[in-house]
């Protein structure tokens, strides 16, 4: 259903004459910014069911914007970061609103959408002491973290609460201890990763687990060429990505699906001493090896302990492994989903035809646009060439930082900022 | 336990009980960003639910808020801790507590918060509670029998509470009413692989075998049983490129030429292993080989990953480097 719907979409451009395809090809920025913009002055009453994640509508939002290039006024980024500053915990974190209980996701979504604003009171506003204390809290004796007091354990805490220390420069061994093996826990038999141990491999789950086995450095324990083997099939005939096996087709997983192929992409070392040891009849983990390989913290080596310096540059050093592999999806097509099928012409984006749009949609489509659209650039030096940006060349959307999704100018002024404060 | 039946239409302002209390505003501070436009019952609940909350009153009228609350947005985590909070200081009757938590999810099968509240009941009321869960899970999964909050309470239910004797059964009503239900084929892993009832991996191993390649047969292009089939020997890849019913199954879709793209794939992981295959796969799969395609590849493995490259073209850059990484010995 969803396919003949998708397939009739691209007859249509085929049928259509050639001024009207290109206004279909292109990126409608002016009317995304307006939608977006909108939302963050005004929500109407129907997003009651979101007052507990007023956090993420700033950064699904801002994100978006961000992506395509724009920024928000002073007067709506002074704004934005008071109220957040009302959503802070003064025992640490943020909660979906002001005078909630903090939570990881929001408390992620914050702190992004806080490093997406940039500058000095924004990033100054984020009281880091009391993050950490908060994320300490939220650790289990298992390992794995909860998503609020006496809350529920998954991988999505996990990434949630490792994506906020490494990015504050927090992260330390005492909210790394056990998470690794939480998560090789929760790979399961189809290659991918659920988000607890037993349950289906699904792309969101999947990114959260990846994207945190790299920032503690024990990605090399994941067997890395059967996730590669679930994820490439995830790609579907329209173009887009599914979530499961056999499941249909959504807008989002551009971003959760297509940002793994952008982490894998870095591991091109790992996964080869994976395959090599596959070849030479051992186990592909392990491996002593394999553990140096991982550790991405420059120079230090295993054997500094001082606590956060030995994960502060993980996130940092990851940006200059260089994609040594051509992307191992296909680029265009999925680009060709996102514009044809998710986008908007009115502005927003959904997960398939027949679906409204939201902010959520919104930003992991964009994501997923910007993550496919660099898919082929060896390094963040180089701008994509027009061949590898489906449309026209001025669809090209900003770089993001695959493991953290924040713009990749902005993670860097923060890292600067947190490394140096 | 008595508490005043839902749907009691008075604004609270207007209700005795909670005359003695001051609502208590959001915080949201002169200019806030991401403003929701609030109809008057909701900040009026909500307005209450912060005086309780702040006050860390654990009363029935506050349990009643959370109810309210509760209704009107049932993603709000901190009105749930609350609540968590009243029933342990009432020391409420928490078999009407599942009846609530029902109703709720009726209308939101895909919220967090709900499914973790149904858990911490559950917990609590152990193992008295094992069919009530099974029967609640299974009926969500016949409105949608994919739904990953359903499927993870049920495991964590399975695991905690028991309860695994039909559990093979369910997974294979699950099957034979949609072959393609992924989330069927995962809990059927879980069950073959955890149920104390059963002998474990292994020892399920040649009846899954049996079971998968009948799927497979009846379906080629469902990758679900693929994969379970793949499964099944986690850990031991020598075992799996040793089994005739592995590479059988295997050949005999690639014969009949239709849907053989998770065949071909199979194949060349099993050569990636080790696997010798005999002149049957060789002609296999130069049946399926396109004139343009080159004809001299050196070896089978190379030829697959040719074929593949061009049958599965949303892959063909995975097929290419699959070509590209093929161990030296691959046949």
């Amino acid at each position: 259903m969803v396919e003949s719907q998708v397939f009739q979409m691209y007859e249509l451009l085929s049928s259509v004459p050639r001024n009207a395809q290109s206004v279909l090809l292109e990126l409608q920025r002016d009317k995304h910014i307006e939608f977006l913009t909108n939302g963050l002055r005004q929500l109407g009453p129907s997003f009651c069911v979101l007052d507990a994640n007023r956090p993420w509508l700033c950064y699904w939002i801002l994100h978006s914007i961000a992506l395509l290039g724009d920024s928000v006024d002073d007067e709506l980024e002074n704004n934005t970061i008071d109220f957040l500053s009302r959503c802070q915990d003064p025992n640490g974190g943020y909660g979906g609103g002001p005078g909630q209980m903090p939570h990881l996701a929001t408390t992620y979504a914050a702190i992004n959408a806080l490093i997406t604003l940039g500058g000095h009171r924004s990033l100054s506003s984020i009281n880091r002491g009391k993050v950490y204390t908060f994320l300490r809290r939220m650790k289990d004796p298992s390992g794995a973290f909860r998503m609020h007091d006496a809350g529920e354990m998954d991988v999505r805490a996990c990434y949630t609460a490792i994506s906020v220390a490494s990015v504050l420069t927090i992260l330390d061994d005492e909210l790394v201890k056990g998470v690794g093996n939480f998560i090789l826990s929760c790979q399961t038999y189809e290659g991918g990763i659920s988000g607890e141990p037993g349950s289906e491999a699904h792309g969101g789950y999947t990114f959260c687990g990846l994207a945190t086995m790299v920032l503690i450095g024990e990605v090399n324990r994941l067997d890395l060429t059967s996730l590669i083997d679930w994820v490439v099939f995830r790609q579907g005939v329209e173009g887009g990505f599914q979530g499961r096996t056999n499941k249909l087709v959504d807008g989002c997983y551009s971003f959760w699906q297509g940002g793994v192929f952008a982490l894998i992409q870095k591991l091109h070392s790992i996964i080869e001493e994976q395959l090599r040891l596959l070849d030479a009849g051992g186990s592909a983990i392990d491996s002593p090896q394999l553990a140096s390989i991982s550790c991405h913290s420059g120079k230090r080596g295993l054997h500094d302990t001082s606590g956060s310096a030995k994960f502060s540059n993980i996130g940092f050093n990851f940006l200059k492994e260089p994609a040594e592999m051509e992307p191992l999806f296909h680029s265009i097509a999925l680009q060709q989903y996102i514009i044809l099928c998710s986008q908007l012409q009115e502005g927003g984006f959904r997960d398939k035809p027949g679906k409204h749009r939201d902010y959520y949609h919104t930003c992991y489509c964009l994501s997923g646009l910007s993550v496919a659209q660099y898919s082929y650039s060896k390094d963040a030096d180089s701008p994509p060439l027009p061949r590898a940006v489906f449309g026209p060349y001025s669809n090209l959307l900003e770089p993001i930082h695959p493991l953290y999704n924040v713009i990749l100018d902005l993670y860097h002024e923060a890292h600067e900022f947190f490394s140096t404060s | 336990m008595e508490w005043k039946e839902e749907g009691e239409e008075r604004p609270l302002s207007q209700r005795p009980e909670w005359s003695d209390v001051t609502p208590v505003p959001q915080d949201d501070g002169p200019n806030p960003v991401v403003p929701i436009a609030y109809k008057d019952d909701f900040t009026e609940t909500m307005d209450y639910f912060r005086a309780v909350y702040f006050a860390d009153e654990r009363s029935l009228r506050s349990l009643h808020v959370t109810a309210e609350a509760i209704h009107m947005n049932a993603g709000n985590y901190t009105v749930w801790h609350f609540r968590r909070l009243i029933l342990g200081a009432l020391n409420a009757d928490l078999h009407e507590e599942l009846n609530f938590i029902k109703k709720v999810a009726n209308g939101n099968p895909k919220n967090y918060q709900i499914w973790h509240h149904r858990r911490w009941v559950a917990e609590k009321l152990g193992s008295d509670a094992t069919s009530k869960e099974l029967d609640f899970t299974k009926k969500i999964l016949s409105l949608d029998a994919k739904n990953y909050h359903a499927w993870s309470h049920r495991q964590w239910v399975l695991q905690e509470l028991g309860g695994w004797e039909d559990e093979l059964d369910y997974c294979k009503q699950l099957l034979e009413d949609d072959i393609f239900n992924n989330s069927a084929w995962n809990q059927r892993y879980f069950v073959i692989t955890k149920s104390p009832f059963l002998g474990g991996l292994e020892a399920m191993r040649e009846s899954e075998v049996n079971y998968t390649v009948g799927a497979i047969i009846a379906k080629p292009e469902n990758e679900s049983p693929w994969r379970y089939l793949r499964g099944l020997y986690k850990d031991d890849a020598q075992s799996w490129v040793n089994d005739p019913q592995v590479s059988s199954v295997c050949l005999t879709v690639l014969s009949a030429k239709r849907n053989t793209v998770f065949a071909l794939s199979t194949l060349l992981d099993l050569l990636c292993h080790g696997f010798q295959p005999s002149q049957d796969f060789i002609n296999a799969v130069d049946a399926l080989k396109t004139p343009d395609l080159d004809q001299s590849d050196s070896n089978l493995a190379t030829a697959v990953c040719s074929v593949l490259g061009h049958m599965d073209p949303m892959r063909v850059n995975y097929w290419a480097w699959r070509k590209n990484k093929l161990p030296a010995q691959t046949a």
